[in-house]
Order: structure tokens, then sequence, then C-alpha cells
């Protein structure tokens, strides 16, 4: 019997820390054990629990895309326990991986469409890995127009940088890159938060599917520009959060309604969730 | 399927005699209350009792329990990385059982031993333990098994089920596991017509004078927000001081956490119980909390044994009726008067 319980051993190789306040760093990790990385296969949107002997696990995003082989990267944010110690390992460490875990975002129905990413401070993580996979040539003709609003508070905390800026340069992908405020007086992209900026740079939800990751407040003030905009419920798809341990439903404690976030979710749409308790 | 009849001497001395073919669990007198404990020397069991205080999910669900060890030796090339937890699946039985306690195994069976993922500790546990089933000839004043699916001779789940018959005990097989065991125990002898009547009859006469009358067949109907949002869970949460008790007697709560515990260089994952009741249940790292309120933790533990459990299984509450929650909370929150606000509304 397989135990899901039990991570793949991996290996630390690089740390990068990602913003200015040293909150965030990304861990880019190798599978100690050939074969374990295939078996870890993942599909952007999956999380996965990063377990630390003698720690304890935390479930985070994986921020890397399929399409990047040899390695899985993940970016975490400074908290408490076990993501604090994360913080002072270093490249050469050994740890664990359990996943992949939970739903992704809804790769078939995005397909023929045009997508809308919306993301406002350190959730960008996923995004990240799903922008990378869109673009993959493989990939790339699948989806319409791909638009992104991309928001931190100062150009110091927004994520993956050199890639924005690559991003930013491209033909086939609409980046939208904001702060809420600024004093470098060479910036020269938007100031203001990501609601108001998505209000006026996405112009239709036509064919459109709109994927949100942000702070509650962010979520609860996206909710009237895309009903503004006309995305219909079914077309707005987030990602939750809630404090898990098992990541396999079995635990209890993710639950919202008689769905587990950590098997049944993270990723529901706007309609799913109206349907759910309000927890 | 045989039915062997055992005076009680008889009885005790075949589990005794049995004890190194199986663990052999059974219920003790302890103080005012029953438990399960591990047939040694010296065990007297007691099948003179009601039910346990302490239901006997933690035979096959322990209250604590390691998953993985490790070491963090530097030096080690195995440092830092999990090993499974050695672990005895000999088998086990565990005899006297009530069988609310045996419907609750088959209700988390469905958590632990799903389509999508095993839970193998659980599984295993389980897979290696016969159960032995005793009637209850006195159901308690608390007691609903029959309004949840169950009863008080209720066979589903069982290998043998055994009758007090005052003098002594009848035992049927109901599965080739339970056979084995009667086999084994080479002690007894085959029950007689007018022994399987007076089994008849006690079951009969039991039935007939209980009468629980919990009633729960709207509760799959309702809309579930409409029962999250009803006016009287404050109510309902009022005098619950989250002790945690209703949860931890109940044989069908199986919420865990899971805890890294280090000793010098060894370390262990454990896993314990947990309980919805607490407010640290849901505490995420940010500091946010979906249930800061207490009404909120107890709507949670009725919207999921009595709702949630409904809507995803499609077939019966998240409760066997044992009672335990109602006899041993100290402001008798009770869990039939809930069933019936929420089947009500
Ligand atoms: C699906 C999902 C994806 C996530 N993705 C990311 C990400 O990409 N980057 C990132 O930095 N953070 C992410 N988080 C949040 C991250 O899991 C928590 O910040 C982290 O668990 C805090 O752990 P800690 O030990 O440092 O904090 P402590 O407060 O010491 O937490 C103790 C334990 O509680 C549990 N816990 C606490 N907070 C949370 C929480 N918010 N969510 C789940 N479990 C929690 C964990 O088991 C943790 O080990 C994600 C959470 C979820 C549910
Ligand atoms: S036993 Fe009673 S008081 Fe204690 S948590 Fe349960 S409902 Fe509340
Ligand atoms: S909820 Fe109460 S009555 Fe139902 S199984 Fe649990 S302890 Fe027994
Ligand atoms: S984390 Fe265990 S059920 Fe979701």
């Amino acid at each position: 019997m397989e135990n899901p319980y039990l991570p793949y051993p991996v290996r630390i190789d690089e740390v990068i820390t990602e913003t200015e306040d040293k909150n965030l760093k990304t861990f880019k990790f190798v599978f100690i054990n050939p074969g374990d990385e295939e078996k870890f296969s993942y599909r952007p949107g999956q999380f996965a629990e990063l377990s630390i002997a003698g720690k304890g696990e935390i479930p985070i995003g994986i921020a890397s895309s399929p399409t990047e082989k040899g390695f899985v990267k993940f970016t975490v944010n400074k908290v408490g326990l076990v993501s604090t110690y994360l913080h002072n390992m270093r490249p050469g460490n050994v740890m664990g991986i359990r996943g992949p875990l939970g739903n992704w975002y809804p790769w078939e129905e995005m397909e023929g469409k045009n997508v809308v990413i919306v993301g406002g401070g350190f959730a960008f993580t996923t995004l990240r890995s799903s922008i990378v996979y869109m673009l993959h040539p493989e990939n790339r003709p699948k989806f319409k127009d791909i638009k992104v609003v991309y928001g931190a508070r100062t150009p110091g905390m927004l994520l993956y940088k050199d890639e924005l800026k690559e991003w930013e340069q491209r033909d086939d992908i609409e980046m939208h890159i904001t702060v809420d405020g600024t004093n470098d007086p060479d910036w020269k992209y938007n100031v203001g938060y990501v609601p108001p900026i998505t209000e006026q740079k996405i112009t239709s939800a036509e064919n459109a599917i709109a994927i949100v990751c942000g702070p509650p407040i962010v979520i609860k003030m996206m909710q009237p520009v895309l009903a503004k905009l006309n995305f219909p419920p079914e077309r707005i798809i987030l990602s939750l959060e809630k404090r898990m341990k098992c990541g396999i439903g079995i635990c209890g404690r993710c639950n919202l309604g008689d769905q587990y976030v950590c098997k049944d979710g993270p990723v529901f749409s706007m309609a799913q969730l109206k349907e759910l308790p309000p927890e | 399927m045989k039915t062997t009849s055992f005076t009680k001497q008889e009885w005790d001395e075949a589990l005794q005699g049995l004890s190194d073919s199986y663990r052999i669990f059974v219920p003790i007198r302890e103080g005012d209350f029953h438990m399960f404990r591990p047939l040694e020397n010296g065990i007297k069991p007691d099948f003179d009792f009601q039910n346990t205080r302490i239901s006997p999910k933690s035979i096959i669900y322990p209250q604590s329990e390691r998953m993985f060890e490790y070491t963090l030796e530097p030096e080690d090339p195995e440092a830092n990385i999990l090993k499974e937890a050695p672990k005895d699946y000999s088998p086990r039985a565990i005899v006297g059982i009530r069988p609310c306690d045996v419907h609750a195994f088959r209700i988390v069976q469905r958590n632990f031993d799903n389509p999508e993922f095993r839970d193998p500790w659980w599984v295993k546990h389980f897979e290696s333990t016969i159960l032995v089933g005793l009637g209850c000839n006195r159901p308690c004043s608390t007691c609903f098994c029959t309004s949840v699916g169950g009863g008080p001779f209720h066979e589903e789940g069982l290998d043998i089920m055994v009758y007090d018959l005052g003098d002594r005990f009848l035992a049927k097989s109901l599965t080739e596991k339970g056979e084995d065991f009667l086999n084994k125990t080479k002690a007894g002898a085959p029950a007689d017509q007018p022994a399987l009547q007076a089994a008849e009859d006690l079951k009969e006469s039991v039935e007939k004078a209980f009468n629980p009358n919990v009633t729960m067949d709207h509760l799959h109907e309702k809309a579930v927000l409409d029962l999250f949002n009803a006016p009287f869970w404050e109510e309902v949460a009022f005098a619950c001081i989250n002790c945690g008790t209703c949860t931890y007697l109940c044989p069908t709560c199986w919420c865990f956490d899971i805890q890294d515990e280090v000793f010098a260089k060894q370390g262990d994952r454990i896993r314990n119980w947990d309980s919805c009741m607490f407010p640290l249940f849901t505490l995420e790292g940010s500091g946010h909390n979906p249930r800061t309120k207490k009404f909120q933790r107890v709507r949670q533990r009725f919207m999921h044994k009595l709702k949630y459990y409904v809507d995803k299984y499609q077939d019966g509450v998240q409760c066997s009726g044992c009672g335990r929650c109602v006899r041993y909370c100290p402001v008798n929150i009770d869990i039939r008067q809930v069933a019936a606000l929420m089947n009500e509304l």
C-alpha cells in the first residue's frame, strides 16, 4: 500500500531572496531518488507539503511549471515555525516534499479562451507556474489572449522580477504590473491597487476566464470589478487557503462545507463557492 | 456459520486460551467506568456493562500514533529522511464491542479508506482486527442506535455476535474470520434449539422496549446554507465550554493533528487526535481564523456529523447513536435535540 504521508526526499539546490524585506524566498529542489520526479507529476495550481524533519510540514503552492524539468520550485513567506526554519536552510540541505496535492486550474476549460490573471501580494506563486506553462511553445497556441495584472506594495516586493521584465517585452502576453506606491522616479509601470488597475486595463469578459489570487481583501475588492466586466461566477476561478495538515482530505481540518480545500480544492470557481458555507 | 454456547467461565477461559493467537481487547471495570484493555495476566474481563466510556476507536486509531521516525545526526547519510515507524499488525480481537461501535468503524472507514487515498495505518490496523460483538440487553437512556441505522443486536460489520443469556454466552459466527476464531477456542458446545430460541426472544424483547425515535429523515433535503445560517446555533452553543469531551469520546470523530517530536538527534512524526472544538484547529499562520467564535465551532461539529457527511456519502449521518457525547457533556448539550432542530428547520 502506498503511503500518502511519506514525503519524497529532496535536496535544496538554490535559494533566491525575492523581496526587499527578505521575507520571501524561492527554493529550488531536486529529487534525491531517481524516478521520484516523474511520480511527482503536477499541473499548475496544485500544491505540496514541504516537510522538514523535526519541524513539520507546510502546504505551499508549486511555483515551477511542469514544463520546467529537473527541479521544482516554491516561494515561501516567512511566517511561523516551519517557514522560518526553512528560510535558514541552505543549498545542499535535505528535506522532503509530499504531493502533488489538490486540484488545479481548469486547463481543459481554458483552452480556446482568453485568460485573465489577477494576482495581489505574494499569492503569485501558482500564477507564475501557470504563466510559464501557458507561454511554453507547445501550450501557447491553446490559449487566446493572456492578460496579467499583478501588484505588490512596492517595486521591491514584487516576485520574480527578472521574469516579469522578460514577459513585459513579449508580445504574446499583456502584462500590467502595479505597485501600491513608490518613490522610485524611474518606475515605468502602474501605480495603484490591483482592483482599480484591473478595471482600467481589462475591458472585456468575452470568452474569458479569470484566475484571481491574493489576500482576502483583494479577492473581496475584485468581485464588483469582475461583475461589472460581466464575468459570470463560473468563469471566476480562485485558489483558497486554510490551515492544513494531511493535505489528502483525511485529517478533517480544512473543510468548507462538505468539501476539503486540500483535496477538492484549493481551486474553486466563484459559482461553487456561492453554494458553500462562507467560512 | 456456526453458533456455539459457552458457560461464562468457559468463555473467559477460551479467551485466555486464545491470547497466544490474538491480541485480545476486553472491557474491564475501572472505578465507575468500563474501558477496553488488552487481556493480559491478571486482567479480568467484565462483560456486565452498558458501554465503555472511551470508545474502542483507539484500538484501531490510537490517540497518539507514531507515523515516521528519523535521525538528525549530521554524519548519518539517511539524516532528515523519514522512515516508516515499525508497528505491530499481528491479529487482534476486540471482544465485547457494542454494535454501535462497530457501526462507527464502518462510518470512519469511508474517511480513512477511500477510493483516492488509503490511510495505511488505519487500514492495516483495521484489517488485522476481528470484531466480536456483544448484543445490548440494556440499552442506555442516551442510546439511539436504531435512529441512525443500527440496533442493539445489529450484526453488520461484525465477525461474531454474542448474546448474553444470563448463565451463558451464545456466540454466532458471521464471517469466516469469526468462524475461525470460534474453532480456535476448542471450547463450548453447539447451541441447541432452546438456546437459539432464547437468543431470538431476547433480541425481540429488547428491541420492542427500545424506542429512542430521534428523527433525522429530512436532513439530506435541507439546503446546506439554510442549516448553516439557522438562527439556533448561538443558543445551542451557549453553555458549551469547548472542552472537547464530545469529540474525544466519540467513536465517529476522526480529526487529527500532525506534530514532530525530537529527543536529542532522534525524531518522530506523530499524529494525535484533534478536535474542531478548539480554536487552534483552524488558526492560520497569518493570524486569520475562520472559526474564532465558539458557536462556529459547535456548528461545525454538528454540521459535519449531520449534514456535510450526509451530503457527501448519501448514506446516513456520521453518528452511531452511542450516546457518549450526550452522557458525558458537562453542560448537557444533546445531539438528539440538535438533530431535531436541524431536521425541523
Ligand atoms: C493551498 C495552500 C497554498 C499555499 N501556498 C503558499 C505559498 O505558495 N507560499 C507561502 O508562503 N505560503 C503559502 N501558503 C500558506 C502557508 O501554508 C502558511 O504560511 C504556513 O503553513 C505557515 O507555517 P508555519 O509553520 O511557518 O507557521 P505556524 O503559524 O507556526 O504554523 C504551524 C502549522 O500550522 C499549519 N498552518 C499555519 N498556517 C497555515 C496556512 N495559512 N495554511 C495552511 N496551513 C497552515 C501548518 O501545518 C504549519 O506548519 C499556502 C497555504 C495553502 C493552504
Ligand atoms: S462535551 Fe459539551 S461542553 Fe464539551 S465541547 Fe462537547 S458540546 Fe461543548
Ligand atoms: S456524536 Fe455522540 S452519539 Fe453520535 S457517535 Fe459520536 S459520541 Fe456517539
Ligand atoms: S488538510 Fe487534512 S483534510 Fe485537508
